[in-house]
């Protein structure tokens, strides 16, 4: 089988081996969950419990009548200790419901299977994931019921699952591909259903082998999926590169998916949805990688949504004295903390902790214009003329050379040997273009 | 767990390792084949000029960041890259203090007066030059080798031509051979004349990634198809003169050429064609330094013509 790529991007270091031959383990219970009410992108949820509540464990505890939005449940059983308002990982305010455990783990009602797939119609199936508070789970946190609800008109032929697992240091995709191989393909088959696609594929990197290989046999007699071998590179797991590489088809710019008929599914996601269908359990704890070199024992968890960062680090040694840099998710596109207290959501797909030598800072220097943020932007964008317009409010340029475009991959300042923050100039062009947008079509005069 | 300043900051966390300064000192270690060339060939005189030439550049750069209250940076090697390519393009015999003159113009009108590394839009060793060329012409123009005042390949080449043996080969005209010109004993500029020692130099900032591969195959192949198209000699005109030289290390500089693939193949090709419009039908025997200054002028153009095609972009 020959790996498929798309056009441009980078080879990164891996880091994966410090986790890879770790197995999932169950991490302890926590005695406190901190639950967000957004964890996903949409609507904030409002809690459904108060101080003093007694709550079981799957049981909803915040919602919110919004189609883009997804609703939240209590990780463990006990009682609802404060609402307060927190800090999410992304750096938002919002509100949470703090749980303190009893221990008990007590199923709340209607945690129970949801029968049987070959029974359940398209509107079911979307409807269990909606209820379950499925959202993609790649660290983006689309509601999934939103996704794979077909606009009119439109036609999903793929589902494509996104095995790629592209960032550095992350092997918790990796891990549920060894691991539950056949809740993947069950969820995968669900997805499929949902949205009446009638081809599946599964993309997995080839820096993950024995993936493919279990996958593969897990996969014997199934006719409509097939596994594609990708490239390790980074972005691969973009869902724009994915698609490109798999069914060379481009997702028009600002536009979906959908367009070019593919959905694109995370593997956890597709675990979750597996979990839903067949326990009827919610969306109540995920898979993590703990790892870096900041770390002392790097490891594979699956923890219970809320779970302060702080716990889940002690779970991997706790941080060594050179520790300088912890970043929920990815290094390329993950957000670093202040706060350990932080508590991991369904978008956490792991903590990478990178050491005082990893995080040198250092000041931008003149621009040589070498265009390497030009020769590897996925998107075929010239970061370098975009930073430069944001630098200079020049927002009608930033259009022109298609800022909105930019999936804040982070390629460019990657390679950027002057150092220059290229993405973060840009993420303020794409603020100014949305606000220039957003005031214009509420009619008011631009004086620009 | 002990409550430690974590950093906090933006995305990526990771950079890759590469710097301005590894890039610019990685060129000046690919001119060092050429630099040993130079010396070898026309003696400790030539040593002389590619020092003066640095330490102008240097000297120069460091009093205009003084003088302007800006950080100074002439260790990132980018002062030293530029009076060495300066050096490489001057004579031998060049009078000491001709070297100082076009260091200092190279470095002060080629580049600080538009604001230093990154903004200039004109090779700065190649202003060097002009302006030498321009204001000294015969100490510009007088060529040694093996001790004896000689001809360039160029203008010998062009000189028979004058005799009407057109069709004529190099080595049929002239008393030097392609390994001559290849290995670079034949009169010219310190840096002209040895190809291999440039290719050398060009192989390694090819490896690393340093320059594009686009200009250089661009330049060369035009050069070679027209001129043999016209009936001249194409492998003597691609070895002969600063043609190698400025291919490989002056149009490919990062700040004065096209940020674009397409760009840089336009680059390339636009290059080589006024060198060979200057070669073959223009007043002096050399080329190289009008061509890449004249596209120089035409980056900011040809990057904004050349915009690629985004990722799903509706026309």
């Amino acid at each position: 089988m020959r790996a498929l790529t798309f056009k441009q991007g980078i080879y990164l270091d891996e880091n994966k081996s410090l986790t890879s031959g770790k197995a999932l383990q169950q991490a302890s219970r926590p005695e406190l969950v901190v639950i967000p009410m957004v964890q996903h992108i949409g609507t904030p949820c409002k809690p459904l419990v108060k101080k003093g509540d007694h709550v079981d464990l799957g049981q909803k505890i915040g919602d919110i009548d919004s189609f883009i939005s997804a609703p939240i449940h209590a990780s463990v059983s006990g009682t609802v200790k404060e609402i307060r308002t927190v800090l999410t990982p992304e750096g938002k305010l919002c509100e949470a419901v703090v749980i303190e455990s009893d221990g008990e783990d007590h199923l709340a009602e209607g945690v129970s299977p949801k029968g049987d797939l070959e029974e359940l119609g398209r509107e079911e199936i979307i409807e269990i994931i909606r209820e379950a508070g499925i959202v993609g789970m790649g660290g983006a946190m689309f509601p999934t019921h939103a996704k794979l609800s077909i606009p009119e008109g439109k036609k999903a032929e793929y589902l494509i699952l996104n095995g790629s697992e592209c960032e550095p240091f992350l092997t918790g995709d990796y891990r549920l591909m060894l691991e539950r191989s056949e809740d993947i393909i069950y969820g995968l088959k669900a997805l499929m259903k949902a949205i009446g696609a009638e081809k599946g594929i599964i993309g997995i990197e080839d820096n993950k082998a024995d993936a493919i290989e279990t996958m593969q046999k897990a996969l014997t007699g199934e006719k409509d999926i097939e596994i594609k071998k990708l490239v390790t590179k980074y972005p691969q797991g973009g869902e724009r590169m994915l698609i490109k590489a798999i069914l060379n088809r481009e997702v028009p710019a600002n536009g979906l998916p959908i367009d070019v008929g593919v959905i694109v599914n995370n593997i956890a996601t597709a675990v979750a949805v597996a979990e839903a269908i067949k326990k009827g359990m919610p969306l109540i704890e995920r898979s993590i990688t703990i790892t870096g070199h900041g770390v002392n024992e790097p490891v594979n968890l699956v923890f219970r949504i809320g779970t302060p960062i702080e716990e889940l680090l002690a779970q991997a040694g706790g941080l060594k004295a050179d520790a300088a840099k912890v970043i929920m998710g990815g290094p390329m596109t993950g957000c670093a903390q202040a706060d350990l207290q932080v508590a991991a959501t369904k978008g956490t797909t792991g903590i990478v902790v990178l050491t005082e030598n990893e995080v040198e800072e250092f000041d931008p220097q003149p621009c040589i214009r070498c265009a390497r943020c030009v020769d590897a932007c996925p998107e075929f964008l010239m970061p370098l003329n975009l930073a430069n317009y944001a630098e200079h409010g020049m927002v009608e340029s930033l259009e022109k050379y298609q800022v909105l475009s930019c999936i804040e991959c982070g390629i460019c300042s990657y390679v950027c040997p002057a150092r220059r923050p290229l993405l973060h100039n840009i993420r303020i062009g794409k603020a100014e273009v949305m606000a220039k947008n957003a005031s214009s079509s509420r009619g008011e005069i631009n004086e620009e | 767990m002990k409550n430690k300043g974590l950093i906090v900051s933006s995305t990526p966390h990771l950079r890759d390792r590469t710097t301005n300064e590894e890039i610019m000192w990685s060129v000046v270690l690919a001119l060092v084949p050429a630099i040993i060339a130079a010396v070898y060939f026309f003696g400790l005189q030539a040593f002389f000029v590619i020092v003066v030439s640095v330490s102008g550049s240097v000297i120069t750069e460091f009093l205009f960041q003084k003088a302007r209250g800006k950080k100074v940076t002439i260790n990132d090697g980018s002062a030293v890259v530029t009076g060495i390519l300066l050096a490489l393009t001057l004579p031998p015999t060049s009078p000491l203090w001709m070297v100082l003159v076009g260091s200092l113009v190279a470095i002060g009108l080629g580049k600080q007066v538009f604001g230093g590394l990154g903004h200039n839009p004109f090779n700065p060793a190649l202003v060097g030059r002009a302006f030498l060329l321009a204001a000294y012409p015969t100490p510009m123009t007088t060529w040694i080798l093996d001790g004896k005042t000689t001809a360039t390949p160029l203008s010998t080449i062009n000189a028979g031509l004058m005799d009407g043996t057109a069709s004529a080969t190099v080595a049929e005209i002239v008393d030097f051979s392609y390994w001559d010109l290849f290995i670079g004993h034949v009169g010219g500029s310190l840096g002209e004349t040895s190809a291999l020692a440039l290719l050398l130099g060009a192989v390694y900032l090819l490896y690393k990634g340093f320059i594009d591969w686009r200009i250089p195959t661009g330049m060369l192949s035009t050069v070679f198809i027209i001129t043999f198209i016209a009936g001249r000699d194409p492998i003597a005109h691609l070895l002969a003169g600063g043609l190698i030289l400025g291919a490989f290390f002056m149009a490919t500089d990062m700040v004065t050429s096209p940020v674009t693939k397409r760009g840089r193949w336009i680059f390339g090709i636009g290059t080589g064609l006024i060198v060979v419009i200057i070669r073959l039908w223009g007043g002096y025997p050399e080329g190289v330094m009008y061509a890449i200054l004249l596209m120089n002028t035409a980056v900011p153009l040809i990057d904004r013509y050349t915009r690629p095609r985004s990722l799903g972009e509706v026309a």
